[in-house]
């Protein structure tokens, strides 16, 4: 299991589950300081057919870390092989408003809202 | 000289002052404002957890919970957002104050940040904001995620996302301050 935690966030990637968990508040300074968090999503886009993105505990994210979702659903979508699952929770405001937009990005994006 | 774009109503004259406002103020010298990064998190949600007392929640009735969680994620998420670009964008050599005010009105909160910029940015700013005003917001916001894919950029992206998932109202005032560059001040209207 790889995990990168900064002061107010922690991104977990488990490889035997192909689920990368986000949760916290993400609010780095542009997409430069997402870049760890953005190979973290690359290795699991190269290493599994089915990936599942766990948002649900992710509290707060800024327009930067939206950013950051968009290219590697962009990047998912591109390789047309990968099949993403994208994991929110109705208790988290930002997520009923913007995780839509991932799915129209990727019109095939399985979206679960608990 | 100042120029105006959309509807910009001026929430700091005197006749909103008998409205709830809170004022938060940045002043450039000590530690520079870039260095400052945390702090915008710190302000955006002090301001988020602070409008929520003008919308009481009762433990029985769950819909009042959920809208006091809405207004405090959408006051947290755009006041994060304005301060995450006046951080950016402020030129340090300029030397200006970074403002937020939030007034609460009616059925509406009201976001005013300002923050000054160098003529150059203040252009290609313009041109951004001119896209803003004249473009299908939903398409642009789409078509801006692509490109900031392509590019590995976040620009414009609090704006955009303002507009279409939080149904924000922008306006802007740019005045010109001689050797001082533009003052420009963003406001933000969302219904509540």
């Amino acid at each position: 299991m790889a995990t990168i935690e900064g002061e107010n966030y922690k991104v977990e990637y488990h490889p035997d589950s192909a689920t990368i968990a986000i949760g916290g508040a993400l609010r780095l300074a542009g997409l430069g300081e997402y870049a760890p968090i953005i190979q973290v999503l690359n290795t699991a886009l190269g290493e599994h057919p089915h990936i599942t993105l766990d948002l649900k505990k992710l509290e707060f994210l800024n327009s930067s870390g939206i950013a950051m979702l968009s290219k590697f659903v962009i990047e998912a979508r591109n390789k047309e092989t990968v099949d993403l699952t994208l994991c929110g929770s109705s208790d988290v405001p930002w997520q009923g408003k913007s995780l839509i937009n991932l799915q129209r990005l990727m019109p095939k994006i399985t979206l679960v809202v608990e | 000289m100042a120029e105006t774009f959309g509807n910009y109503e001026d929430i700091t004259q005197p006749h909103n002052q008998n409205q709830e406002y809170m004022n938060l103020s940045f002043s450039p010298s000590s530690i520079p404002i870039k260095q400052r990064w945390r702090n915008n998190g710190l302000s955006a949600d002090f301001l988020g957890d602070y409008f929520t007392t003008f919308f009481p929640k009762s433990d029985d009735d769950p819909a009042s919970l959920r809208r006091q969680n809405e207004i405090k994620n959408a006051v947290s998420y755009i006041a994060n957002e304005l301060l995450e670009n006046a951080m950016k964008f402020s030129d340090e050599v300029l030397n200006h104050t970074i403002s937020i005010r939030l007034l609460l009105d009616k059925d509406r909160i009201i976001f005013s940040e300002t923050n000054g910029v160098s003529r150059e940015q203040a252009d290609s700013f313009r041109a951004f904001i001119n896209k803003v005003m004249n473009e299908d917001p939903n398409e642009l916001y789409m078509q801006q995620l692509e490109e900031n894919a392509m590019t590995d950029s976040s620009a414009g992206l609090g704006y955009l996302t303002m507009v279409n998932d939080y149904g924000a109202e922008l306006a802007w005032y740019f005045e010109d301050m001689g050797d001082k560059g533009i003052a420009v001040t963003t406001e933000v209207k969302v219904a509540v």
